[in-house]
């Protein structure tokens, strides 16, 4: 016995729209479940969960939270959508968590190379050098894809290790704070290096979410009315159709690598700039590859990626905030989390594919019945 | 109009509890880096939490709340942040990362107590430091390593590059070398501070180059697991890891944060709490060593004497004549060193098989 996905001639356009709305109530039954097992009530669980880190909309008391999920979110949405252009034009970046860290070097050589260099175009300089990090470190793996063939796959994910190495290396050695008593990490970074908060009175939060948002909306205007979208579009889908419409393959290679790059080393440098205020070893906790679970959340669709990114950011606050009101343990939270993201992969699935069983045809119906005889089947 | 009156009544309500459950009691709130089950470095720090809590009366005077595996990142002033304003009124961040963070966060929340373990920033007046001096424990270690080491080499699972973990080795080199002047320490740089995978394979490395004792400052059970059952000696890290190891542990250093947790909470509710920078040992009951097994009992009476002599100020572990791996002197004949250049340590001490990684 065995199972097959089915592509079905024709998707639903209700079920499409609905399909994260079932695949949220799916995990509100399964976490209730859960929760309920745990000797914890399920209500207060998802309450926790979904509503508390959002009760700043109406309570000034608690708007630190939407400033929180605008921090975690943005780093996830910046990078997630780079990587559909990525993903979109069939090429497999998967190591923008790399390009995060090259991106968040180069940013911060001007703060800690320069510190006496305080003039209002510090910031600007930082940006632009941690998007061209970005890019430079992300056209390794395009340069490598499209002159040697090699896999991308492969090549970018390996560069994220060097880059997490090359960094750690730096705030051990040569950068590191000469009054930090030997502990790894550069200076603080001084006032004209530091990203403006949006709203300092309410909270923490950074100009690096409104590029998240910028990002979005610019990347959004170009893969759906422009010419240049149609063709990552169409490289991505059929690369042979794209050589007949006169598309250069190579140059989308190095188009997707060097877009997603640049808004990966963006993320980098705001995250640096931003939250951090300093560039040490601990910035790499894992962005480059949660926004792969972003990008494919949102659908590949910059606006949705704006959405999945909220939503993700969302578990994780929600999932602090159940820590510490029902003392379930952060594997809990994990796990939950994990059901958040199973089922909306799943029901997305289901919509675009149908389940068939088939019978093996390998299997005789003597040996069929053997291991039925065994309880095998 | 209904929506702004609802409002209210929410605030009001969580006003109102709020308020309810401070004046009931305590509540203590403690940040870890990583899992509370890791028997190393968490696990004490909560086990100190529970201590603290059964101390002062239990569950109906202290209140407790933690959050695990919290990231050092732009995480960490979330989370501190979280429990500020969740009616904490003293937070312990458990983990060196989390130094800025708590600056960050004491600055908005002067009436609240913050507790920062292993840091050196102490940026307003309602934020404390703390730390333990795990290198008496470490010379200790080294002295029972150089006793019963036939190789004569030790093999030491280090985690990061940082002075505390410099000034162990150094410790640990020192001790064994009063023993046997050519002791020698091999050092593997894990990279981690909880990996069982790395540890138990930086374990086997050192067994296969012949070291036939091991050490860690790594917080995972593995390398006790893995000299088991190559048939070896180690010892344990930050908690009791005898069972870990019952023919294999020869004693470990144990992290005991209960006295200090005790003493900081209940400072906290008679309202004497005052900014402090502690660095307390083996005097105060910080630093504890296990039970010694696995041993000769003439290595055991040798162990426990310098266990004492460091306990009651008689000998400190960096006292000369010591000198830097390269042969340079350091500490003159009868010199101890002074606590910043050790807690800014970057170097190595003569006999450390190993390049310190700059």
């Amino acid at each position: 016995m065995r199972v097959e996905l089915i592509k079905r001639p024709q998707q639903s356009a209700l079920f499409s729209a609905v399909s994260p709305f079932i695949a949220l109530g799916l995990t509100l039954i399964a976490g209730a479940i859960m929760f309920s097992l745990l000797g914890k009530n399920p209500l207060d669980a998802l309450y926790y969960y979904f509503i508390d880190p959002l009760t700043g909309i109406w309570d000034p008391f608690n708007r630190w939270q939407l400033h929180e999920l605008a921090i975690k979110a943005a780093p996830l949405i910046l990078i997630a959508v780079g990587l559909s252009v990525c993903f979109l034009s069939n090429n497999w970046n998967i190591g923008a968590e790399g390009q995060f860290v090259a991106g968040a070097m180069a940013g911060s050589m001007i703060p800690v190379l320069f510190p006496e260099f305080h003039s209002w175009i510090v910031l600007p300089l930082m940006l632009i050098m941690g998007m061209a990090g970005g890019a430079a470190y992300a056209s390794i793996p395009a340069f490598l894809k499209v002159r040697f063939n090699t896999n991308e796959i492969l090549t970018s994910l390996m560069l994220v290790y060097v880059a997490q190495l090359f960094n750690d290396w730096l705030v051990r050695g040569p950068w590191r704070n000469p009054e930090g008593f030997s502990f790894p990490g550069t200076v603080r970074f001084h006032e004209y290096a530091i990203l403006p908060q949006i709203w300092p009175d309410a909270g923490r939060a950074h100009w690096g979410f409104i590029f998240a948002l910028i990002a979005a909306v610019a990347v959004w205007f170009m893969l759906s009315k422009t010419v240049k979208g149609f063709e990552v579009k169409v490289l991505g889908q059929s690369p042979r159709a794209g050589r007949f419409a006169g598309f250069s393959a190579s140059r989308m290679v190095f188009f997707a690598f060097l877009i997603s790059g640049a808004l990966a080393g963006l993320a980098g440098i705001s995250e640096v700039a931003g939250p951090v205020e300093h560039l040490n070893e601990k910035i790499s906790i894992g962005y480059g590859f949660t926004a792969i679970i972003v990008a494919f959340l949102g659908r590949l669709n910059p606006l949705g990626i704006v959405a999945a990114g909220l939503i993700l950011a969302l578990t994780y606050l929600g999932g602090e905030a159940a820590q510490i009101s029902l003392q379930v343990s952060d594997k809990t939270v994990r796990a939950f989390q994990g059901m958040l993201l199973f089922f909306v992969l799943a029901s997305d699935t289901l919509i675009h594919y149908r389940i068939r069983l088939v019978a093996s045809p390998a299997a005789k119906p003597a040996e069929l019945a053997a291991t039925e005889a065994a309880g095998n089947v | 109009m209904k929506k702004s009156l609802l409002s209210i009544a929410a605030a009001a309500a969580v006003l109102s509890l709020g308020t309810f459950a401070a004046e009931a009691k305590v509540k203590a709130c403690f940040v870890y880096v990583g899992p509370i089950g890791d028997f190393g470095w968490t696990y004490q720090h909560h086990q100190g939490a529970l201590e603290m809590q059964e101390a002062l009366g239990g569950e109906s005077e202290v209140e407790l709340a933690y959050l695990e595996s919290v990231p050092e990142g732009a995480d960490a002033e979330r989370a501190i942040e979280r429990f500020a304003r969740s009616g904490c009124n003293i937070i312990f961040t458990t983990s060196f990362g989390y130094m800025d963070a708590t600056n960050a966060v004491a600055g908005k929340f002067p009436d609240i107590k913050f507790e920062h373990a292993t840091g050196y920033k102490r940026e307003h007046p309602n934020v404390s430091t703390y730390n333990s001096r795990f290198h008496e424990g470490r010379y200790v270690q080294g002295v029972i390593a150089a006793s019963i080491s036939e190789a004569g080499v030790a093999g030491y699972i280090a985690s990061f590059p940082i002075p505390e973990v410099v000034m162990g080795i150094n410790a640990f080199v020192l001790g064994a070398q009063s023993v046997n002047p050519d002791f020698k320490v091999k050092v593997v740089w894990a990279n981690t501070w909880f990996d069982p995978g790395k540890e138990a394979d930086a374990a086997k490395a050192l067994i296969d180059q012949g070291v036939d004792v091991i050490t860690q400052h790594t917080d995972s059970t593995a390398p006790m697991q893995v000299a088991a059952e190559r048939g070896i000696k180690a010892f344990g890290q930050a908690s009791d890891m005898i069972k870990f190891g019952p023919e294999t542990q020869l004693t470990s250093i144990i992290d005991d944060w209960g006295h200090y947790y005790t003493e900081r909470v209940k400072a906290v509710i008679d309202g004497t709490w005052e900014q402090v920078d502690v660095w307390e040992g083996m005097a105060e009951e910080h630093v504890v060593m296990a039970e010694y097994t696995n041993m000769p009992d003439d290595v055991k009476a040798k162990a426990a004497d310098i266990e004492a002599k460091i306990k009651s100020g008689e000998f400190d572990p960096f006292t000369g004549p010591v000198n830097k791996q390269d042969g340079s002197a350091w500490l003159a004949e009868g010199e101890v060193a002074e606590a910043g250049v050790l807690l800014g340590m970057n170097f190595y001490v003569e006999g450390v098989d190993d390049q310190l990684p700059q």
